[in-house]
């Protein structure tokens, strides 16, 4: 019997195998110099052939040597399964299978000591979507018309900002008329989806550019006010001192990366930004920071950042001098005072079992310093994480999300620190759906980031395709700093299809609020919503549908 | 679906008037109950304008329970008067055993009490009796305030005015301002409590409409105020949005519509008081409302108001001669209280519009 070494690394170990076919393959080449993960190659093979040309059979066996694509089976070099392969191939020669009965998690660890995957999406979607289980099923009939989504107006905007309740707002009448005797904090109304953050660093300058172009196309061309989320990471200093700054929520996170610029531009600010968002937590990551590995720490990264090339890690937390509860405090009184208290400052919580305390504390905080509670699920996606973070830990979102609407209704502060919610959403496909029953289920706004990334062209699931945001290495040009990848990427191409996904979006709105007779969002309003499922309609109070 | 409908005269006006603005627009309500808040009391009320008046209907037991409640707090009965019923067995009516209308004397120990505290003593008081009633199934408290009366019952709105002897008019039983409807039930169950028009603390409410903010509404307003109660009518919310827009945060009424039917966006882009009403539209979100309504109002002055929502999906008229205003859903009801007016007069308000009608009867159409 032949000896075989059962413990090396096989091709039956790993997640993706090459199904390749040499008798339509042309040796171009394309795909092996496609692949930025170097998981395939070209070499030969030996081959027997028995012909026979005698006019009686008389078989002969000849050996050639064919030249062949071939997987690379090593821990570094594993195919993600982006199938880029395959787009590039001309003659449909080659593609990545799922490897059902893979081994790669086991063996990777027990080979290099160390997870396989970090950062990319969770890729352990067990339990089914939640947002899927509920529907809209309270529609407007005879009495109660429904409204007509094309012809009838829609206000479709919500706030940013700390909203007082009427009793302290400082109203004087005169005239029979209310004044506003003093200044209060700043409220923005916006588009009720926020394209999520997602820093340069984590995206390739050219994405990042794309959603800024998208952002700005649906503001100025549209008439969707729609801000986008610039990341942790800064923002290009041309940006800073240009008009197009409103259209921009700027975020702190623990790294305070890109600050620096961004303190330095404010004297030749000519607009000030859309709000800032200081993030305390991520849904995909929770309880750990940020981390941009040296491999993206591009050139142009290290100029806006301020940084060596090196792994850039934002810490846990923010970090204080006596405690994480004052440094924050500081933070946003600090952010407040800098823009002179006309730019609402926000903060992004990881969903967690402690969401509920926290949102409660922010109510109950007598200085109205907090703008916006954003809260990001499990589902939610990130550049790098540690995989044991990404697929482990966390809190879905949407109960999370009622539940602090709920405690915000039991104290009668509901809309005073406006809700936003992530994680997840659009992941089918139909962001409109999932975010209109975020609203009817207490949400003012959410936030997406995943999507955006699928609609420029990224391959990835949540199934484990490609994932490899945190090698540098993307595909597509989305998430690396490389140039030949980032080539990839047609910026206009890009632009033009966020464009497009949100005129959808902003139809598809309509098509909910006009069979449910609403003219505005109906943020709060759950008697909309059914579930199918007992224990979701239970679990969020709302109607249960069989 | 329900007609709603409201008299507003100089001079005393019978309920037969309002039973008789009602009774054209039939096909539109149900049929099922009657219901009016009547103030400015003429009739054997005139005398007694300052005194709080107690409109309830009960048991024998809800009798008992209310006076002792009363007569605890130090309420001194000074007038009291029951309708004459003609029961008849061909009658659709289910009538209660009493329906009580009596005039109190406030507490010695209010005698020099601001206004501000005997309104608080009354309302106090009212929900009290509700509660008390409520817990025995003794009765229904309608109303407790100086110079106002309601009857509420479930029926046929003809035999209910048969049985109560409201088709014969006499100066005993009458106002200048007289608030009506025909329909008993929700869309959930019939309770008298759903039926409008809705009254607290002198402001009353009637609602020709579906509240798709129901759920919003509610769950805000429940925290806002004691007297925010019951939700047995998705229509209720109009009046707490009223009641707390009015006598809490004591804004000017202008700013009811700017509440529940905010401006869009596009067009407080343009105003010069933008900042003051998004400031209301942040603020005061869970107070909008949504789905197709009409309301009419009455304030504790007597000054009386429509309005719509914003799309204008519930219809209403207002109807004038020198002497008397008519605000109801549909015109046939105006044409038989005040046949003789100059039509052309009429005003079919939009919905960006508030009617407004002052005690000197002058209509005010404002613009929202």
């Amino acid at each position: 019997m032949a000896t075989i070494k059962v413990n090396k690394l096989s091709r039956d170990d790993l997640p993706w195998q090459l199904d390749y076919n040499s008798d339509r393959c042309t040796m171009c080449g394309r795909c092996v110099a496609s692949c930025p993960f170097n998981a395939i190659e070209a070499g030969v093979e030996k081959r027997r052939k028995i012909t026979s040309s005698d006019v009686t059979p008389n078989p002969k066996a000849n050996f050639l040597t064919v030249p062949i694509i071939k997987q690379v089976v090593d821990c570094a070099y594993s195919c993600r399964g982006c199938g880029i392969c395959e787009k590039v191939c001309p003659n449909t020669a080659i593609k990545p299978v799922r490897n059902e009965d893979e081994r790669f998690a086991i063996k990777y660890r027990g080979i290099l000591a160390d997870p396989y995957k970090r950062g990319g999406r969770s890729n352990l979607n067990t339990e089914g979507r939640t947002l899927d289980k509920i529907k809209i099923g309270r529609i407007s009939q005879m009495t109660d018309p429904s409204l007509d989504a094309q012809r009838h107006t829609f206000d479709m905007l919500a706030p940013l900002g700390r909203i007082l309740p009427p009793e302290q707002i400082p109203f004087e009448v005169q005239d029979g008329e209310l004044k506003l005797a003093k200044k209060i904090p700043p409220v923005r109304w916006v588009y009720p989806i926020i394209l999520g953050d997602m820093s340069i660093g984590a995206l390739s300058w050219r994405m990042w550019e794309a959603i800024a172009i998208a952002t700005a196309y649906l503001n100025q061309e549209i008439g969707l006010p729609i801000r986008m989320c610039t990341g942790e990471g800064g923002i290009p200093v041309r940006l800073l001192r240009s008009e197009h700054l409103k259209y921009m929520i700027l975020q702190i996170a623990s790294g305070h990366f890109g600050w620096n610029r961004i303190i330095n531009a404010m004297p030749e600010m000519v607009e000030d930004p859309a709000g800032i968002l200081i993030k305390i937590g991520q849904g995909a990551k929770p309880g750990d920071g940020g981390l941009l590995q040296s491999k993206k720490v591009a050139r142009h990264i290290q100029e806006i950042r301020g940084v060596p090339k090196a792994d850039l890690l934002s810490p846990p937390n923010h970090q204080g001098l006596y405690s994480i509860e004052e440094s924050v405090q500081k933070m946003f009184l600090s952010f407040n005072a800098a823009f002179k208290f006309r730019v609402p400052v926000a903060i992004k919580v990881a969903a967690s079992a402690t969401s509920v305390s926290v949102y409660n504390n922010l109510l109950r905080d007598p200085y109205n310093i907090v703008g916006g509670f954003f809260l990001d699920g499990i589902s939610g996606g990130t550049g790098a994480a540690h995989e044991i973070s990404l697929d482990h830990t966390g809190h879905p979102a949407v109960s999370k999300l009622r539940d602090c609407y709920l405690a915000a209704v039991h104290q009668g502060k509901q809309g005073q620190i406006p809700l936003w919610a992530a994680g997840g959403l659009g992941m089918t496909g139909n962001l409109a759906a999932d975010a209109f029953k975020m609203y009817s289920l207490g949400a003012n706004g959410v936030f997406t980031g995943k999507l955006i990334l699928q609609l420029a062209g990224c391959v990835g699931n949540d199934s484990g395709k490609c994932n490899a945001c945190n090698t540098g290495l993307c595909p597509v040009g989305i998430c690396t700093q490389n140039p030949v990848l980032v080539k990839r990427l047609d910026i206009d191409k890009v632009a033009e299809n966020i464009v497009n996904y949100f005129l959808a979006v902003n139809h598809e709105f309509k098509k909910l609020m006009a069979p449910i007779g609403n003219s505005s969002l109906p943020v709060g309003r759950s008697d909309a919503l059914v579930s199918v499922d007992k224990s979701v309609a239970d679990r969020l109070k709302i109607q249960y549908a069989c | 679906m329900c007609r709603i409908g409201a008299i507003k005269s100089n001079e005393y006006v019978h309920p037969s008037k309002a039973l008789l603005l009602m009774r054209s627009q039939q096909k539109g309500h149900d049929n099922s109950g009657f219901a009016m808040v009547m103030q400015d009391l003429g009739g054997i009320f005139e005398n007694y304008k300052d005194l709080p008046t107690l409109s309830m209907a009960c048991t024998d037991e809800g009798i008992k329970l209310a006076e002792d409640i009363l007569h605890k707090i130090g309420f001194i009965r000074v007038m009291q008067w029951s309708p004459d019923v003609h029961p008849a067995p061909e009658l659709t009516i289910e009538p209660m055993p009493h329906y009580v209308f009596e005039v109190f004397q406030y507490p010695k120990s209010y005698k020099h009490a601001t206004k501000e505290e005997k309104e608080e003593l009354l309302v106090n008081t009212r929900l009290k009796l509700r509660k008390e009633l409520e817990k025995v199934e003794a009765g229904f408290v309608y109303s407790f305030w100086p110079d106002v009366v309601t009857l509420k019952e479930i029926g046929d709105p003809q035999d209910i005015g048969t049985y109560f002897n409201l088709w014969e008019e006499n100066n005993d039983f009458t106002a200048k301002i007289i608030t009506a409807q025909c329909r008993q039930n929700t869309n959930y169950d019939i309770v008298r409590y759903a039926a409008h028009p809705f009254f607290l603390q002198g402001y009353t409410v009637l609602v020709n409409g579906e509240n798709t903010f129901y759920e919003k509404n509610k769950n805000f307003q429940k925290k806002l105020h004691k007297g925010y109660i019951g939700f047995e009518s998705d229509s209720q919310c109009f009046l707490y949005s009223l009641h707390y827009i009015k006598n809490v945060l004591k804004w000017p009424l202008i700013y009811y519509k700017h509440t529940i039917t905010p401006l869009p966006f596009d067009e407080i882009e343009h105003r010069d008081d933008k900042e003051i009403l998004l400031k209301i539209k942040a603020s005061l979100a869970h107070l909008e409302i949504n789905g197709p309504n009409t309301i009419i109002g009455v304030l504790p002055d007597g000054t009386m108001y429509t309005c719509c929502d914003s799309k204008k999906l519930r219809p209403v008229v207002v109807g004038q001669t020198d002497d008397t205003i008519s605000i109801t859903s549909e015109v046939t009801g105006i044409n038989e209280i005040l046949p003789d007016r100059d039509w052309e007069k009429d005003i079919y308000p939009h919905e960006r519009e508030m009617v407004v009608v002052n005690n000197d009867l002058k209509v005010e159409r404002w613009q929202q």
